[in-house]
């Protein structure tokens, strides 16, 4: 009766945290890695709506440092490859945005 | 209450197998639908509405038309509509939720729905005929159901749902008529942008919703030991009599004033509808056969001797509703985008997989009918009351 | 509970109920009153557009233009006319300004090759139909945008605007959008997807950055294109479209809808 129990035990093969492939030459995101891991669609919902519906183009970050609101032109310069970098993270916790449905991935995924 | 849905003969369990496969059918093209796009339609560039909001147009009528006999018994004492109000009620449920299924197999993007709710926009009629249609289903099912459970429990029903009836009369009437401003607040569609396309909604609707609502107190007076009474059926035939003929008189009024001004922003749509245009002639068959029957309903209908005779009544009531459904379900909305902003003709059919969906919705709309009608006449059966 | 306490509970609930529909309903009033037009600021830029009709008789200048806008913005080649996508097109004088055609116009004239697009009108009723406010009027530079975020499909706008401006994505556009030989798209604007509304929006993303609306550029660069298309602020008296509206006879599409287009053509 113990036996799935028993079966299960140290049989899980070890689903760590997804292994994501970093952009060579940048060494800094927009903002910090912990809040873009919790709150990067927040900070694109909030891009697109500055471009979209307020025309503008460029975002302040907390560094100061300014940067043109585009997933294309901006994220994807340095994270190029989608599928190494952002579905490995989407893939592990199971979430289907739909944002490459449009908008274009540099070539070479 | 509820469990009396799952009463019923072989005939009741045949209905809602037959529905339900039709619901099936419809939900396998919807799929079809839903990965390929709306291509797989019948609508293009120039006829961007079609099948389905045109069903929608005419089942807002037919949800409408409840008022005409809620109007009689609550606000006037008209005890003969008694039995056949929650009738009316449970009619106007399943046509608003018809409505709304028209609707959402009609967007291309169906999963963006809430965004009506989520975004409101003020300006737009249709922001406001998705409230309103929404209020009007809520309001209908819970004075249905709170009025049905008190006739079964042999009481009164609670105080506070007579505000609720009183606010539905009005409510309906607003349901059709935000309905029809979706149309005639447009500048672009000339054929749409009457005055008088609220009020065509309104007497259409009041002659399609109780001649439906005669033919199912009919059936239901077959099926079950329920008799609306000679009375009821003889005032909605009535009422269907002349808001068949204040129609008439409304389509006559339009095309005057399409055909004596002859100017082509007027006359265009009318001549496409009557006698096709620039060789294009799909509606041409559809419309003559509509008004015809609608003359033919109009006439005998207003004679007594004729309307008050079931056996001629029923078959008046299925011309009734072909007529209309023809009028609103088949030129209305397509007509209004011929010709194009572009001046350009560009014709309408609807694809099988169109036809499929819509046909789908309607088995589902009856089958949500059936049940709620089979609890009426189940409980009404118990409490032998006929 | 004792009659009083109830009765202001009661009363309590209600005007809870009241102030919280009240006010929104006092502003939906107030904003369904203005129709979804944008606030009167005269010092707002409103971009225009002004298309010389005999510079753009020429195929050349046409084709520059309608290619120029649909490969920067990705559009979809469809060749179906049912379900064309454009945003910029060649469409005969008679269809695109009925209402300057009379008894006496000659054949040549009536189907004389004119460009379409977007009016980005002064009150665009695509504008005040829209449920969702997926299309809206910019306070900021006039242009009717779109957001395809936010677009259900409903098509609403398609059956309200007269011009036949708007296009919608029956199925998956992707196949259809011209790719280099390596398979890279055109250009980095986002394609869209199957069910939403499309159409041209003045290139907001180039004036962004100061640039000129693609089809401008591009029919400036060939030959007779010269003044072909004028972009500029209609409310900055000193821009070329200020000057051409006060030094050149201009009509505009079905002006007596009201609508208040912003595109203008010489004749």
């Amino acid at each position: 009766m113990a036996f799935p129990v028993l079966y299960a035990l140290g049989a899980s093969g070890g689903a760590g945290p997804p292994e994501l492939e970093m952009p060579e030459e940048a060494t800094e995101c927009v903002e910090n890695t912990p809040l873009m891991q919790a709150n990067h669609m927040d900070l694109l919902a909030q891009w697109r709506n500055a471009v979209v519906r307020d025309g503008e183009r460029e975002y302040t970050a907390t560094t100061g440092q300014t940067y043109v609101m585009s997933l294309t032109g901006t994220c994807m310069d340095c994270h190029d490859n989608r599928e190494t970098f952002c579905q490995r993270c989407h893939d592990y916790a199971n979430v289907s945005p739909r944002c490459w449905d449009c908008h274009v991935e540099p070539v070479g995924n | 209450m509820l469990e009396n849905a799952f009463r019923g003969g072989k005939g009741y369990w045949a209905l809602l197998g037959t529905l339900g496969v039709l619901i099936l059918v419809g939900f396998i093209a919807w799929m079809e639908q839903f990965t390929e796009g709306l291509q797989v339609t019948g609508m293009n560039r120039d006829v961007t509405w079609g099948l389905y909001i045109a069903q929608f147009t005419f089942l807002v009528g037919v949800a409408a038309s409840a008022v005409m006999v809620v109007l009689p018994y609550y606000l006037h004492d008209y005890k003969a509509f008694g039995k056949m109000v929650i009738l009316g009620e449970f009619l106007a449920v399943s046509a608003v939720v018809m409505c709304s299924l028209f609707i959402f197999v009609d967007m291309g993007m169906p999963t963006r729905v809430m965004n009506v709710m989520l975004h409101p926009t003020p300006n737009s009629v249709m922001f406001w005929d998705s409230v309103v249609l929404l209020g009007y289903l809520l309001l209908n099912l819970v004075i249905g159901v709170v009025t049905f459970d008190a006739e079964r429990k042999g009481a009164p029903p609670a105080a506070w749902v007579k505000p609720l009836i009183y606010l539905s009369i009005p409510w309906a009437i607003s349901i059709h008529t935000v309905t029809a401003f979706l149309y005639s607040g447009l500048e672009a569609r000339p054929f749409w942008m009457t005055a008088i396309l609220a009020p065509r909604f309104l007497a259409s609707a009041f002659a399609s919703g109780p001649s439906l609502l005669i033919l199912l107190a009919l059936i239901a007076r077959r099926f079950s030991s329920f008799d609306p009474g000679k009375h009821a059926i003889q005032k909605l035939a009535l009422i269907v009599a002349y808001a068949m003929t204040v129609n008439l008189f409304f389509v006559l009024v339009e095309l005057f004033t399409g055909v004596y001004s002859d100017m082509p922003h007027h006359l265009h749509a009318f001549e496409y509808l009557f006698l096709g245009l620039h060789g294009s002639a799909a509606l041409v068959p559809w419309v003559w056969t509509g008004q015809l029957i609608a003359v033919g309903c109009v006439v005998l209908l207003l004679m007594p001797r004729v309307r008050n005779q079931e056996k001629y009544l029923a078959p008046l009531c299925v011309a009734v509703i072909v007529a209309i459904w023809i009028e609103k379900g088949v030129a209305m909305v397509v007509t209004g985008f011929i010709p194009s902003p572009m001046g350009v003709v560009t014709e309408y059919a609807p694809t099988a997989p169109e036809v499929a969906i819509t046909v789908g919705v309607y088995a589902f709309g009856f089958f949500v009918l059936s049940v709620l009608y089979k609890v009426v006449l189940n409980v009404r059966d118990r409490l032998g009351v006929t | 509970m004792d009659e009083s306490r109830r009765t202001f509970l009661k009363g309590a609930g209600l005007t809870a109920v009241g102030l919280g529909c009240g006010f929104p309903i006092l502003d939906a009033a107030a904003s369904a009153l203005q129709g979804g037009e944008r606030e009167q600021d005269t010092l707002a830029t409103q971009w225009a557009m002004v298309v010389d009709v005999e510079k753009c008789l020429a195929d050349n200048v046409r084709r520059a233009c309608t290619e120029a806008c649909h490969a920067e913005h990705n559009v979809p080649d469809i060749t179906e006319r049912d379900d064309e996508v454009k945003w910029i097109w060649t469409e005969e004088y008679q269809h695109v300004l009925p209402d300057q055609v009379h008894g006496g116009t000659p054949e040549a004239t009536k189907t004389m090759p004119v460009l379409a697009l977007c009016n980005h009108c002064d009150k665009p009723p695509c504008v005040r139909v829209c449920p969702t406010g997926a299309t809206w009027k910019r306070d900021s530079d006039g242009i009717v945008m779109m957001d395809q975020h936010r677009c259900i499909g409903c098509r609403y706008c398609m059956a309200a605007c007269p011009y036949g401006a708007r296009s919608f994505n029956w199925k998956d556009p992707r196949p259809f959008v011209r790719t280099k030989p390596n398979g890279e798209f055109l250009s980095d604007y986002p394609t869209r997807t199957k069910g939403v509304v499309e159409k041209c929006n003045f290139c907001s993303e180039r004036l962004r950055e100061g640039r000129e609306p693609a089809c401008v550029e591009a029919a400036r660069s060939v030959q007779g294109g010269e003044g072909a298309l004028t972009f500029g602020d209609r409310s900055d008296p000193e821009s070329e479209v200020s000057r051409l509206l006060r030094e050149r006879y201009t009509i505009a599409r079905k002006i007596s809808l009201g609508t208040g287009p912003n595109v203008f053509y010489i004749v």
